[in-house]
């Protein structure tokens, strides 16, 4: 598994509230909640992620609240992937359930630039800035992890396990 | 091992684990909101499952946008009040509860040793009951719904061990905060918080449902305490499932990551300041901060204890002119009881405005949302950008005695200049 993509960049900490504003929360369809991803930061977010983009962040990325509603925001405004040097753990599960890859890689904000266009290899963890020619190794997902990606989430994944039962 | 580590071995059914192991683990509760329950339920639909694993350990809490704010909420209401209809769960509607994280204690969901997922993040906050209690999302909720299973990596623990007397008008929310902007907001990342020392042994349950609460602020995938019989005695009546918690006390031996030491005898209020909750001063360093509204409440700090604290402060008193004070009691339990001791009187002469049990401003919901250019001080728990409205408002995080006297002077103000 992986994508191509041009990276949009974020500083360290950017919390779900900034993912997806509280007030938000009652929209159901995640093409609604999609016309807000990153409403905190960038209004125009949305618009420059529309024809798929790869995000960026330090550390403790989507801290906050559990919401599931910001990483749908994500995903469906045409986010591929993030990539972070650590997660905040529910925002972690919660985008491997819905589908949104995520991928911890230490030092990937000094390697990355906006604007560079990166390549992911989710098996192998490693991560290639073709702008730069620089390719970093991230933490692998394990099999199971890998695997419910791959089924397109949680549900599918767990459709498929009770389907076999 | 230690408790954290003791409640993932009982519940996955093995002898022992060591952090970094990925267990399959039992839940013997778990709590859906007005919020994350809307997608848990269309996520549930999708799995093919008809019933829920077990309908006596799923609980839905309407607290978020109560009474419902809008069409759109009173639609997504009615939604969870027919699915708990046709799944024959517990829903605790309007009136009836309050703030999920206060009306699961109180009508007994919490237990010391239970493995409690709650689809919100402070659902860590009954670990101040010896419960091993994290947050989910709504998907991986429906998933436990269908299953009653939910895969958890034992996490690598640090030990907070608090010694020390408080000093007047010094609280836990204070303790907290000093903890958050000592380790950071990532310092607990993916980490459990056991939190050790006399200080906790000798603080009530709302004071370390407070320090519990705030653990996800650092990062933490859980808070504990271990229990004992203050946890037992708040416990009685409400849960038969008390009784046994000898067991859950960390052996001698038990591994940690570090054990931090903290000593509180000088602690002075601390607050927390935009737009970080890691960002903490103590009051004196804060400056000269003008307060346009402020906010006691939230599942942080709106327990009885923390209404009696403000209510001290303010009694006889008026809420300076410009300021608008808001005071949200965490449950209809509390709020009964702030009306019996008279607090709801206290507050009302004051001018502030008393609320029906909701999480309200808290997170920007309804209730008192803030405008562009304006300050609240808050007794919750976040002070992201745009948290309680407008990306251009700040938030002051405190204790609610800090909050009760800002609210009379109206600005940030140490309680102790405020005693009559």
């Amino acid at each position: 598994m992986q994508v191509k993509g041009k990276v949009i960049k974020f500083g360290n900490n950017i919390d779900t509230d900034v993912i997806l504003p509280g007030k938000w929360l009652s929209l159901i369809d995640p093409k609604d909640l999609a016309k807000h991803a990153l409403e905190g930061l960038d209004a125009s977010f949305p618009e420059k992620a529309q024809k798929g983009v790869i995000v960026v962040g330090g550390k403790n990325f989507g801290c906050g609240s559990s919401r599931e509603q910001a990483p749908l925001a994500l995903k469906y405004a045409g986010v591929e992937c993030v990539l972070a040097e650590s997660f905040a753990r529910i925002f972690f599960r919660n985008s491997i359930n819905i589908g949104l890859p995520v991928i911890e890689c230490k030092g990937i904000s000094a390697a990355v630039n906006d604007g560079d266009e990166v390549i992911v290899d989710f098996e192998a963890g490693k991560i290639t800035n073709l702008t730069t020619n620089q390719s970093l190794q991230g933490t692998k997902l394990p099999p199971f992890i890998m695997e419910i990606l791959t089924d397109g989430g949680l549900i599918e994944n767990l459709r498929k396990r009770l389907n076999k039962k | 091992m230690n408790i954290t580590e003791k409640i993932l071995a009982k519940a996955s059914g093995k002898s022992r684990v060591q952090p970094g192991d990925i267990v399959d683990a039992n839940v013997d509760v778990i709590m859906v909101h007005d919020l994350t329950g809307p997608l848990a339920i269309e996520a549930f639909k999708k799995i093919g499952v008809k019933k829920v694993w077990d309908n006596k350990k799923v609980v839905t809490i309407l607290d978020h946008q109560i009474p419902a704010e809008s069409v759109k909420m009173a639609e997504l209401h009615k939604m969870l009040r027919k699915f708990a209809k046709e799944q024959n769960i517990r829903l605790y509607d309007v009136g009836e509860g309050g703030i999920c994280h206060q009306v699961m204690p109180e009508k007994g969901y919490v237990s010391p040793g239970a493995l409690i997922v709650g689809a919100d993040s402070h659902t860590c906050t009954y670990g101040a009951f010896g419960a091993f209690a994290t947050g989910i999302g709504s998907t991986e909720a429906a998933a436990v719904f269908a299953t009653g299973k939910i895969w958890l990596k034992v996490p690598e623990t640090i030990r907070f061990n608090v010694e020390g007397q408080f000093q007047k008008y010094v609280t836990p929310k204070d303790l907290i905060l000093h903890i958050i902007g000592k380790v950071g907001v990532d310092g607990a990342i993916y980490k459990s918080a056991e939190f050790t020392g006399s200080t906790i042994r000798n603080m009530s349950i709302a004071g370390r449902m407070t320090v519990c609460n705030m653990a996800v602020e650092m990062g933490a995938k859980n808070g504990i305490v271990e229990p004992d019989d203050t946890t037992a005695s708040f416990l009685k009546g409400r849960t038969t499932k008390a009784a046994d918690y000898k067991w859950l006390k960390s052996d001698v031996d038990a591994k940690y990551e570090k054990t931090v030491d903290i000593d509180i005898e000088d602690l002075e209020p601390q607050v927390a300041c935009p737009s970080s909750v890691d960002n903490v001063k103590p009051i004196s360093k804060v400056g000269n901060v003008e307060v346009n509204q402020a906010f006691i409440g939230s599942c942080t700090n709106g327990r009885i204890e923390d209404l009696r604290i403000a209510a001290q402060i303010m009694k006889g008193k008026k809420v300076k002119q410009g300021v608008r004070a808001l005071v949200i009691p965490a449950s209809q339990e509390v709020y009964a009881q702030a009306l019996k001791e008279g607090l709801v009187e206290v507050f009302t002469e004051a001018g502030a405005l008393v609320c029906g049990a909701t999480c309200g401003p808290c997170l920007g919901g309804h209730i008192g949302l803030l405008a562009s250019g304006e300050v609240c001080i808050s007794t919750s728990n976040r002070n992201f950008i745009g948290r309680m409205g407008s990306p251009e408002a700040s938030v002051y995080l405190a204790s609610p005695a800090t909050v009760a006297a800002s609210a009379l002077t109206g600005k940030l103000t140490d309680p102790q200049e405020v005693e009559a």
